[in-house]
């Protein structure tokens, strides 16, 4: 395997066709950037390491949304509450039938796809904004259903759950819960890669581009809309039952609909239809408020921050960093990061001769 | 049964019907003139009412004048807010048009609560008699001018939309933008127009919620009530609205009876016209009036 791509087009199998990373150096540098977050424990504290464990909890929910939005080209803004139900589910499971909790994060995530199938079903008929605004509706309703269900849920209250365990092993603090994240993390997105290389994959795409024309190919329309769909739940299933049990406790009032307009956030920043850029996104997501957090803290105890009033609505400046950082991208980077990261190495390739 | 609480009920129904009606109503404008799917437009109720609040307390101006100058504020917002966000994602597709208008909803409400803080805020008192009595119930005033509003500015809209020239221009728009802008109509001038008037609408009622519930970022909420209320009405049909308004309207409290008496499950009121928009979306995806759109291989 070469180290880098030729100019040209010089493949000469399917399997040199269908691989993810082209070049031994792409490949290297995965390994070495998860070796990098796996060392990340001996530098950093335990307030950065919340941050990393959040992208990446983040970032297999905005995958999940991706898979939705960005490849088969269905609008959802109810996918916090399918993260929320996610994050129910494994809390009850371990409590309710005493399911170890490493087992539990795959289950939460099966139940939570079979809920996104029932929501789901009505989806395979409806498209564009009817779909943006069922989904809508499935988020009140299942918000609704999370404050009401106190056998589930633990109601208004919330509920306790138990840290991460394997073999002995407790995963109770950021330094040990970012392992699992990770590997999760790694199991996600490598599926997620590999789906879009399958029969599947390609018919969630056609989907997308031309519904038309992948329904006289022979792609069944309602399978596929509703696939996604149970598939993108999946994800943020498992996100949310991570989720669960790094904070070790749930409540209703997280799962929000700002929350779910952060992961549609993410998914556009990270850039529409790019699995890698999901990952971009979240860690954009995550990292906003610190940034308009730092900004505040800079400014603190100066002319501005009296006028403005910048320490009490520290809140406030957040959301609307949100809202503003949608806007922005939409209108001066609808491709999102992912196409920024690919322009950034093409000068660089190209470097000194970019024309 | 409780027969005068059920008439209560459905009165009140009837009331915030008619404002629902007019939100969805200003929500189609800019749906059917420019294909734009508005999720801020509850914004524009809490921008209006927390202007109009500021100019009667803060400068102490008589309501008329604090009213006009929210209308007048309420039209460059309107145009502004189309020419600097939604007129650069013209083509591009329905999801990022969406998200920036979920964008801009959420910029705002942060904006507001930024400024003007988290507690509801009562607007100062208009009237001089607070109830009023019809028909043995007991009606406040402010209710009875929000009715007498809606219907007002209902029946507006549908003279501009049958006489007016510029009304007559935004419907050829919606019609088929190219036939339209051969016959010299100037489609970025109605997507203006109808952005425009759709914010000043909605402040209206944005001001009489303010001046019945006072001022605080509920508000919002009107502008995801008015999804149930347009897709049961159709998203492109103005009567659809308002009387999809009115049903949801009626529904919500209904709901809130049958809860009250029999059900006790709580937070009905809130909940029922989305289980409603769900079954509707099922059952008639393009609601009693709105176009049918069939596509099949």
């Amino acid at each position: 395997m070469a180290s880098m791509i030729p100019a040209g087009v010089y493949r000469t199998s399917y399997r040199e066709d269908m691989t993810i990373l082209a070049t031994r150096n792409s490949r290297l540098a995965l390994w070495l950037g998860i070796l990098l977050v796996c060392a990340t424990p001996l530098v950093f504290g335990r307030y950065e390491l919340g941050l990393l464990v959040n992208i990446g909890i983040m970032g297999i929910a905005a995958l999940g949304l991706n898979i939705l939005v960005g490849f088969t080209g269905q609008i959802s803004i109810g996918h916090a509450a399918f993260f929320g139900f996610g994050a129910f589910a494994s809390a009850w499971l371990h409590e309710r039938y005493h399911v170890p909790v490493a087992l539990c994060i795959p289950l939460a995530g099966l139940m939570t796809a079979l809920v996104g199938l029932v929501f789901g079903a009505p989806a395979a008929r409806l498209k564009g904004l009817y779909l943006a605004i069922a989904t809508l509706a499935a988020q009140f309703i299942l918000e609704d259903f999370f404050a009401r269900a106190q056998w589930f849920t633990g109601g208004v209250a919330g509920r306790i759950t138990e840290p991460f365990e394997i073999l002995g092993w407790r995963a109770d603090r950021e330094e040990t819960y970012l392992y699992v994240v990770l590997a999760w993390v790694i199991i996600m997105f490598v599926g997620a890669s590999n789906l879009m290389r399958t029969r599947d994959g390609r018919a969630l795409v056609a989907v997308r581009d031309h519904y038309l024309s992948a329904e006289v190919m022979g792609i069944n329309l309602a399978y596929y809309r509703t696939l996604s769909f149970g598939i993108a739940s999946l994800y943020a299933g498992i996100a949310g039952a991570l989720y669960a049990h790094y904070l070790l406790f749930v409540s209703v009032e997280a799962f929000n609909i700002l929350l779910s307009i952060q992961f549609l956030g993410m998914v556009i920043i990270g850039g529409l239809g790019s699995v890698a850029g999901s990952l971009m996104g979240a860690a954009f997501m995550v990292l906003l408020p610190e940034a308009v957090q730092a900004l505040a803290d800079a400014l603190a105890g100066g002319a501005v921050d009296r006028a403005l009033r910048l320490g009490n609505s520290i809140s406030f400046l957040r959301e609307m960093a949100i809202g503003a950082a949608i806007i922005l991208f939409l209108i001066f980077e609808p491709d999102g990061l992912a196409r920024r990261w690919r322009l950034i190495k093409a000068y660089w390739k190209l470097y000194p001769y970019s024309h | 049964m409780d027969w005068s609480l059920l008439l209560q009920l459905t009165l009140n129904g009837l009331i915030v019907g008619a404002l629902y009606g007019v939100v969805a109503m200003s929500f189609v404008l800019i749906y059917k003139a420019s294909q734009v799917v508005n999720f801020a437009q509850g914004e524009f109720l809490l921008v209006g009412a927390w202007v109009c609040w500021w100019m009667l307390t803060d400068w102490q101006l008589p309501f008329w004048a604090g009213f006009l100058f929210t209308l007048a504020f309420m039209t460059v917002f309107g145009i502004v807010l189309q020419v600097v966000v939604l007129r650069p994602l013209i083509g591009e597709p329905v999801i990022s048009v969406i998200m920036a208008t979920i964008g801009l909803g959420i910029f705002f409400q942060a904006l507001m609560k930024w400024i003007f803080g988290v507690f509801a805020k009562p607007f100062p008192p208009i009237f001089a008699v607070d109830q009023v009595s019809v028909l043995g119930l007991q009606v406040q005033t402010v209710y009875l001018m929000s009715l007498g509003i809606s219907v007002l500015i209902m029946a507006g809209f549908a003279w501009f939309f049958t006489a007016s020239k510029h009304g007559l221009a935004m419907r050829a728009t919606a019609f088929d933008q190219q036939v339209a802008q051969s016959l010299g109509v100037s489609v970025p001038k109605v997507f203006a127009m109808s952005w425009a008037i759709s914010a000043v609408v909605s402040s209206v009622a944005g001001v009489v919620v303010g001046v019945v519930n006072g001022v605080s970022s509920a508000l919002s909420f009107y502008g995801i009530k008015v999804f149930p209320a347009v897709i049961l009405g159709g998203l492109d049909s103005v009567v659809g609205a308002v009387l999809g308004g009115l049903i949801v309207g009626l529904l919500e409290n209904w709901a809130q009876y049958l809860d009250a008496q029999w059900l006790n499950w709580g937070n009905m009121y809130t909940i029922a016209p989305f289980y409603a928009l769900i079954l509707i979306l099922l059952v008639k995806p393009y609601g009693l009036f709105g176009t049918r759109n069939i596509e099949r291989v």
